[in-house]
Formats: structure tokens, C-alpha cells, sequence
């Protein structure tokens, strides 16, 4: 089978996982995963790959690839910055922290900085609500922000690639914390 | 204040503990699993459970026994058991910290679960975002793998567990067990109509159990110390202990394990610090974003499943939301309402077109647009929802609206009256984009 965009790699990524399954239909999900990771976005040719690979019509792997938050169906930034805004968050001032990223960034919510690296996303609870406010970008979580603590996230990414300050292991109240 | 000595949390209370296999058996771990492959009968097994009490800590609080009990008996063909590790329901953070810092409990929880209704394959379904716990959960299955714990023939016995860690890609109805399913099999997460159960048609059509995280997390500590020890702690239908996740206006937000049936009061107060500021409390939801909301009148009541439907709320997730004296009930309610259309997962129109409107009615009031016959109109919108749903969702989108009407109705009123939020007197100006 002739591929179109997707590697050998992601190929035989995604064909590893059928025999965890009696279905290949069930890799659809992480197949869209390793798809965007290699494609940066799932373009429709990702799609008929991922289709053909999965022995799916394009539709069905496109139904799919619209209903889920996750997947982006258009190329966003090198870090995508997404801020939870459900209540826990809201209440202790998730807004500020979108305010203050979209003037830091200069970009509004949706939009990405015009060299490509950041995009700025509003999305819903992340399971972090002790923690809050809290983004999550890439795939790590950073928590109990506050502008001082963003500045050195973001020039840790712009350098490093990384930053120290993502979350790791959670536990909350922290060991020790508690009087 | 009075400590509560923890089950789950335990071994991540030890210093030094990070949930390795090696720490994990070092606190005896993964012997139930092999006492009850050794040992029992999966009937034994349902009855331990079921004579425990242990009730499920997803959200609906069923009888963990009875659910693996409607497994046909007679069924020859595959069996499925799937952990819901799709922690979604806002204000609920507890799995995600079972998961990334003891997950050989979670996963010995797993295994006992499968001998109990006779499973051969589990998956976890864990949510899309919960990148760090996928890749601490599948090294953990690794390290269970290799020390022959899953696999074939396990502890020298002809039962074989198989695990798979199943990621979700951003939907919170995936928490929906049927929903669930419907993803596993790479679908639109949309809830199947019930009956048939998932024990009876579940995955792939074949008898299906879906367990929380913090359900199964249980599981080893029941059999190890026996259905009467467990029925013992809590109260007399809602038996042990609960991870309460407590976040919003509080001093000291965190997961906190108590006995099911500790006032909200001990709770907030004591266990959590008491509200930001020594500010004076406005409304509480004792359970995830899908339970109504309380006020401080309620504060005596206890955490338990029947007290706090009693009080007009559900104890669902253990997401424990506080808001104080200056949180605008309207915003609140709008905030919950964006969240839900947002994941309304379209199957249903009462639902889908439903919280649509209901939205940009709270956002005219919000907005200082609103009219008198508003509030009305929000009611009337929640009945169209309540019971023409296929899944809980349409119940668990109206709680917010119809609670902060029936329990801060003037504040509805206020904005109306007044053409403005008197809490956000730049609302209006927010809601415009």
C-alpha cells in the first residue's frame, strides 16, 4: 500500500496495536495520534492514510477526527497553549492568565504568534481544579500560575524546548504542605 | 482536627514511595491478586464485594458486586473488563493522581476485577490530555509484564490477563461507560441506548464491566482485609472511603481521602482550611459539575450518597467545587453551561439544541440583557431536557441552572432588574467576544 504523507514509521506504529484488539477499527484513535504527532496537524491526506491503513472509509476516520478535541484539523504552533477555563479554574483567575498570555503573546485566543511558535487555545476542565489556574501545553501540564511563573515557562520552551516547571507526578496537597 | 487514616493514598504517603512494582510489592503488593487466582472461585470473589458495600466511585455510586454479578454466567465467548480513567467531570482530580502515583494498585485492582467476571482482555481508557499518566501507566504494565504479574498462566494457574492502555482524544462523555465503549471501538463517543447493559452487550457486542479508577483501587485492600472491615468504615449504605477533590475559593485545595459521611462542614472547614480570605461562603457542589448546587445551610450535611441527595444534590464524582461570598451564581452557572454545551456530544436534540439555548439565555442575563420572563424560560428549557436524553447527561446539564435558580433566584433577579451583573460590572463587555 502506497502511502500519500505518513512515514514507514508511523506506519508500523499504528499497525503494532491491531493485534490488541479484534478490530483494527479500534486503532482509529491512536492512529489520529501518531498521525498529528509525525504531520503536526491531521490533513485530509493524513486522514485517507490513516483510512486505508485501518481499511475505513475516509468519512468514517473523519467523523471521528471532528468529534474529538484533540485533534487538530488545521496546523497550529510549535507549542500549543491551552487554557482551562471550567469553573474551578475561572474562579481563581483562569481569565487572567488568558489576558496576560494574549497581551505577552500578542495574539487573542485561537490565533498563532506569526513566527509559528505559540498558539493560544481555550479548552475545557483538565482535571487539574486543586491546582488552578492551570495550562497545559504540548503534553505536559503547568499549574498554580501566575505571570512571573508563565514568563519562565515560556522562555524555557523558546530556549530549552522544555521547562522544569511542568507538573510531574501529581499530589495535591503536597506532602509536608499540610499544617 | 481529626485525621483519617487513608487506603488509597497510603503508599504515596511514604517518603521516598513513587509507585515502581518494587515499591508497590513492597508494601505487599499484588497478593490479593494472586490469593484470589490461587485461591478463590470468581463467586467467592463477587460476594466479598458485594458483602463489602463498595459502591462505584465514578460518579453513580452502583453496587460494585452487583454489576460484575449481571455478567452472564454461561457466556462463552470473550468477556471485557474496562477502567475508566477518563476523569473529565469538572472539579474531579483524584484519579489522575491514583493513576500517576501508585498505578500498580490501580492495575492489581484490574486484575482482580477480570477474575471475577471471567476476563481475559483489559483496557484502560484514559483521557486524551493525561499524557504524563498514559506513559507512567504503560511503563507500570510493562514492569507487570516482565515480572509475569499479566501475560499467560498467571501465578501458575491456566488464567490468562491480558492490559491495554487505551488513549481517549478529548471528550468528556467518554467517561459515559457506553460512550466509552463506543471509542474503544473507534468511534464518535456517543452513549448506546439502554438495555442492553454493557454486561450484557458491551465491547464488541460481548458482556462488558466498566470500573473506575478509584473503584478497583479498592479492590486489594477489601480482600486483604475483608468485606466486614471495609462495610465497617463510612456509614451503613455508602461504606468506605471516598477521595474527595476539593478546589475553588479554599485555603488548602487538594485530594483528600476520608469515611463516606463526614459533614461538608468538616470538609471545607477543617480538612480544607476553610474558604480564601476567611471570606463568607456562598454555594458549594458536592459532587462534579454535573451535581446542583448547595448553599451554606447545607454545610451540615454529610458526605454519604443518600445525605446528600437528601439535601437535593448527588455526591457523584467527589469533586467538591467552593464559591465564595462574591462569585456571581449567574456566571457560575453560565461557566458550567459553556462547559456542557461544549460536550454535548449531539445525539440527543433536547440536549444538543438544548444547551445551546440555554447558554445565550444566561449570557443575556450575564450581559445585563435579560428580561423578566427569563428565568421562566430557563426552567422551561431544563424540563425539555430532563428524561428525553439517552444518556445522564441531560440531567446532569440542567443541575447547575436549575439549582442556582431555585437556591440564589434574586441574584437572576438582581441582573435583570439592574441591567448588569453586579459582581462583574464588566460582564457585558466579556460576553461581547
Amino acid at each position: 500500500m502506497r502511502l500519500k504523507v505518513l512515514s514507514d514509521k508511523a506506519k508500523e506504529a499504528i499497525e503494532v496495536q491491531f493485534p490488541s484488539y479484534p478490530d483494527k477499527r479500534s486503532v482509529l484513535l491512536p492512529a489520529l495520534r501518531i498521525a498529528q504527532e509525525e504531520i503536526g496537524y491531521l490533513s485530509e491526506s493524513a486522514m485517507i492514510d490513516v483510512a486505508d491503513l485501518l481499511g475505513l472509509t475516509p468519512v468514517q476516520v473523519y467523523e471521528v477526527a471532528t468529534f474529538y478535541s484533540q485533534y487538530n484539523l488545521k496546523p497550529v504552533g510549535k507549542y500549543l497553549i491551552q487554557v482551562c477555563k471550567t469553573l474551578s479554574c475561572a474562579l481563581v483567575g483562569a481569565g487572567s492568565i488568558v489576558t496576560y498570555l494574549q497581551e505577552k503573546l500578542g495574539i487573542r485566543t485561537g490565533e498563532t504568534t506569526s513566527d509559528g511558535l505559540f498558539t493560544l487555545k481555550l479548552v475545557e476542565c483538565l482535571a487539574a481544579c486543586g491546582s488552578a489556574p492551570m495550562m497545559q501545553i504540548n503534553d505536559r501540564y503547568y499549574e498554580q500560575l501566575t505571570p512571573e511563573k508563565m514568563d519562565r515557562i515560556l522562555e524555557d520552551l523558546k530556549r530549552d524546548g522544555k521547562s522544569p516547571l511542568a507538573t510531574g507526578p501529581f499530589m495535591l496537597p503536597v506532602m509536608g504542605e499540610r499544617s | 482536627m481529626q485525621t483519617y487514616e487513608p487506603i488509597l493514598l497510603k503508599n504515596m504517603s511514604r517518603p521516598g514511595y513513587v509507585g515502581s512494582l518494587e515499591d508497590y510489592r513492597g508494601v505487599g503488593g499484588y497478593a490479593m491478586l494472586e490469593k484470589v487466582l490461587k485461591e478463590m472461585s470468581p463467586s467467592d470473589l463477587i460476594d466479598i464485594v458485594k458483602k463489602s458495600g463498595l459502591r462505584g466511585r465514578g460518579g453513580a455510586g452502583f453496587s460494585t458486586g452487583m454489576k460484575w454479578s449481571f455478567i452472564p454466567k454461561d457466556h462463552t465467548g470473550p468477556r471485557y473488563l474496562c477502567c475508566n480513567a477518563d476523569e473529565s467531570e469538572p472539579g474531579t482530580f483524584k484519579d489522575r493522581q491514583l493513576i500517576e502515583r501508585d498505578p500498580h494498585q490501580m492495575l492489581e485492582g484490574i486484575g482482580i476485577a477480570c477474575f471475577a467476571i471471567g476476563a481475559h482482555q483489559a483496557y484502560i481508557y484514559i483521557r486524551g490530555e493525561f499524557d504524563l499518566g498514559a506513559e507512567i501507566i504503560q511503563n507500570a504494565i510493562r514492569e507487570a509484564y516482565d515480572a509475569k504479574l499479566f501475560g499467560k498462566d498467571l501465578f501458575g494457574t491456566d488464567f490468562d490477563i491480558d492490559v491495554v492502555l487505551h488513549r481517549g482524544a478529548g471528550a468528556y462523555i467518554c467517561g459515559e461507560e457506553t460512550a466509552l465503549l463506543e471509542s474503544i471501538e473507534g468511534k464518535r463517543g456517543k452513549p448506546r441506548t439502554k438495555p442492553p447493559f454493557p454486561a450484557i452487550h458491551g465491547l464488541y457486542q460481548e458482556p462488558t464491566v466498566v470500573n473506575n479508577v478509584e473503584t478497583l483501587a479498592n479492590l486489594p485492600y477489601i480482600l486483604k482485609n475483608g468485606p466486614e472491615w471495609y462495610a465497617g468504615i463510612g456509614t451503613q449504605k455508602s461504606t468506605g472511603t471516598r477521595i474527595f477533590s476539593v478546589s475553588g475559593h479554599v485555603k488548602r485545595p487538594g485530594n483528600y481521602e476520608v469515611p463516606l459521611g463526614i459533614t461538608l462542614r468538616e470538609m471545607i472547614y477543617e480538612i480544607a482550611g476553610g474558604v480564601r480570605e476567611d471570606k463568607e461562603l456562598k454555594a458549594i457542589i458536592p459532587g462534579g459539575a454535573s451535581a446542583p448546587f448547595l448553599k451554606p445551610e447545607h454545610l451540615d450535611a454529610r458526605m454519604d450518597f443518600e445525605s446528600i441527595a437528601e439535601v437535593g444534590s448527588m455526591l457523584g464524582s467527589g469533586g467538591v467545587t467552593v464559591m465564595d461570598v462574591d462569585t456571581c451564581m449567574v456566571w457560575a452557572a453560565m461557566n458550567l453551561m459553556e462547559f456542557f454545551h461544549h460536550e454535548s456530544c449531539g445525539k440527543c436534540t433536547p440536549c444538543r439544541e438544548g444547551s445551546a439555548w440555554i447558554l445565550q439565555v444566561l449570557r443575556r442575563i450575564e450581559g445585563g440583557l435579560g428580561k423578566p420572563e427569563d428565568i421562566d424560560l430557563l426552567v422551561s428549557l431544563c424540563e425539555r431536557i430532563e428524561g428525553k436524553t439517552v444518556c445522564a447527561f441531560g440531567e446532569a446539564e440542567i443541575g447547575p441552572i436549575l439549582s442556582t435558580i431555585k437556591n440564589f433566584r434574586e441574584e437572576y433577579e438582581t441582573h435583570i432588574a439592574e441591567k448588569r451583573c453586579p459582581y462583574r460590572p464588566d460582564a457585558a463587555l466579556a460576553i461581547a467576544h
